[in-house]
């Protein structure tokens, strides 16, 4: 906490410099996408800053609600592009509840699994991107050739490597493919000690240690406050996690541990992102243990494609309504849902409003880095311009998330 | 999922009982609805009652009814972290429409109203600094509105904008808006 105070400004020292606007971004490596900060400094320190978003703005909450619920999958996948496996849960989650159905026990295992690893895939980005932004570029390398592991599982499972579009409502696209099994379970195995080799690369680092000790505090009332969610939150100590706390799928059968850590600053920040790591890897190996056979997408022809098309080449009926499933959608009847998951950067919520026709009247993400870089009011007065580039890469936003 | 435990409602119909409207528990959410004008006296209750406390905002989103009447509608989403609830808020708003601001209760409103301001143009009243957070400054109408088409106007920066004249907007003036912690540069 010593580091804080010599950080700030003394009070009362009156400014001996003209203060200065100061554009960051938006094409800035170090803002994690097109983010653009105007910075008033006082010499090198930062006296108000206001982050200008928007220029990812594709409108997808405008875009859905003339597309149908199926057709909005691949929009999701472009909100948070680092996990897109999280995303389509969220939605089709939501949409499920509307619904009022369930995906078959193995889907929900299969998701789980899915977006399990896209969280390992988001950790892992941040975990090397933040010490490349203060300049220490190894571990980012180290931590690309892992997720190119998990590119490479997400691209054996559903054909892509970033934009899956996987789930669907009422399950998940296809089955796991075969010799997807014995990979996986090689990644599990080399995996915990490539967590290790990041923090002894990092953790005895004191270069990084001072840039990101103390720097940037968020007080536990405070991020409550500002309404943050995820590792961010739990970096301040609020033990929060909604896989835990309201589950959903079969997180309640799995058991995990949720990590907080007591300081609230960017390293706090780092440090919970590394340790979710281990505990997304338990979860991963309990998915593979418990995992059923079974079907892998809820028997409702109205609502999911059949898995035996010879239904579809044998029957006028079942055709008819493929045909119609796929052309117009299926309906959803009247109401409304907030429904909320534990995505990589925190609270991912989907709130639609449905008027019964196949295309939601509206349709709200409640996008977690959209709020957390808010954050960025609460921490950064009065600090060098340098920190800003630690607080920032620390609460990890993903811009594409931001903008919507 | 709902939580274990219900939510504990009598506090707050006792309180409130006579201005909001019970609307029922659907997919693990309590709602209410309550009218613009007691909105921050209800939140700054629901955050601060030792029985409730719903400290942490989800969400605000803004919603247009065109062509139904009132048109708009701001819906806040609240949840409980030692509680572990969830509970909406609607509120419906005439034409133009506003609201107060509930900025002094949660901080992080500030964006989530600025997002509402910019794309459904609800005026947000005591917000410090309400501007367009996603469109830029200078742009003409509210995108998410029903009757905004979706791939805007025609001019010569969009080819494919659909034809017709703007439908005028009497509340489009953003000059009495506040601009608290805008940076501007001094001359």
């Amino acid at each position: 906490m010593t580091e804080v105070t010599e950080l700030s400004r003394p009070e009362g020292e009156a400014p001996g410099t003209k203060e200065v606007l100061l554009n960051l971004g938006p094409q800035h490596p170090s803002t994690h996408g097109v983010l653009r900060l105007v910075l008033e400094l006082d010499g090198e320190y930062v006296t108000r800053v206001d982050p200008h978003i928007g220029y990812l703005h594709r409108g997808t909450e405008k875009l859905a609600e003339s597309f149908t619920y199926t057709q909005i999958f691949p929009l999701t996948d472009r909100l948070d592009y680092v996990c897109p496996p999280s995303n389509n849960l969220a939605f089709a989650l939501a949409v499920e509840k509307l619904l009022g159905i369930e995906a078959p026990i193995r889907a929900q295992y299969i998701r789980v699994l899915m977006a399990e690893l896209a969280r390992i895939s988001g950790h892992l980005l941040i975990t090397g991107a933040l010490p490349m932004d203060l300049g220490a570029m190894t571990a980012l390398l180290y931590a690309m050739r892992e997720r190119e592991m998990i590119m490479d599982l997400l691209e054996m499972v559903t054909g892509a490597r970033m934009h899956t579009s996987f789930c669907r409502v009422g399950g998940v696209r296809e089955d796991l493919p075969e010799g997807f099994l014995p990979k996986i379970r090689e990644f599990c195995d080399i995996f915990p000690n490539r967590i290790r080799d990041y923090e002894r690369l990092l953790e005895d680092n004191r270069v990084f240690l001072k840039r990101t000790r103390g720097v940037g505090v968020i007080a536990p009332e405070d991020a409550i406050d500002l309404g943050l969610s995820g590792p961010n939150l739990r970096a301040s100590g609020v033990d929060w996690d909604i896989r835990r706390d309201e589950p959903y799928e079969i997180y309640d059968r799995l058991d995990f541990n949720v990590i907080t850590r007591k300081e609230g600053d960017c390293y706090a920040r780092w440090r919970c992102r590394v340790e979710e790591m281990r505990e997304s890897l338990r979860i991963i190996e309990q998915c593979l243990d418990q995992m059923p056979e079974g079907p892998f997408q809820i028997d409702m022809p109205t609502i999911a494609f059949p898995v035996d098309k010879d239904r579809v080449h044998c029957s006028m009926e079942a055709l008819i309504q493929h045909f119609d499933l796929s052309a117009y959608g299926f309906k959803v009847p009247k109401g409304e849902v907030y429904s909320a998951i534990e995505a990589p950067k925190g609270e991912l919520g989907f709130y639609i409003i449905s008027d019964g026709s196949p295309k939601p009247f509206r349709m709200k993400v409640r996008a977690p880095s959209f709020v957390n870089l808010q954050a960025l009011f609460g921490v950064t007065n009065a600090r060098y311009l340098a920190d800003m580039i630690a607080v920032l890469g620390s609460l990890d936003p993903v811009m594409a998330e931001v903008d919507k | 999922m709902s939580a274990e435990t219900p939510l504990n409602r009598a506090p707050i119909m006792e309180r409130f009982g006579e201005a909001i409207e019970d609307i029922g528990f659907t997919h693990g959410v309590h709602a209410f609805v309550a009218p613009p004008d007691i909105i921050v006296e209800l939140c700054r209750f629901l955050k601060e009652h030792p029985a409730l406390q719903f400290n942490f905002l989800s969400d605000i989103c803004g919603v247009d009814h065109y062509p139904e009447a009132p048109r708009y509608e701001v819906v806040y989403h609240l949840y409980s972290l030692p509680n572990k609830w969830r509970i909406r808020i609607k509120c419906r708003l005439g034409d133009p429409p506003r609201v107060p601001s509930v900025t002094e209760v949660w901080r992080t409103a500030n964006w989530h109203e600025r997002e509402a301001w910019d794309m459904y143009g609800i005026r947000f009243e005591g917000h410090p600094d309400l501007r367009r957070i996603y469109m830029w400054e200078g742009f003409e109408g509210f995108p998410q509105r029903k009757d905004f088409p979706l791939r805007g106007y025609r001019d010569e920066l969009n080819p494919f904008g659909a034809e017709g004249p703007r439908p005028t907007q009497p509340d489009l003036a953003t000059r009495d808006i506040p601009t608290g912690g805008r940076v501007t540069p001094e001359t």
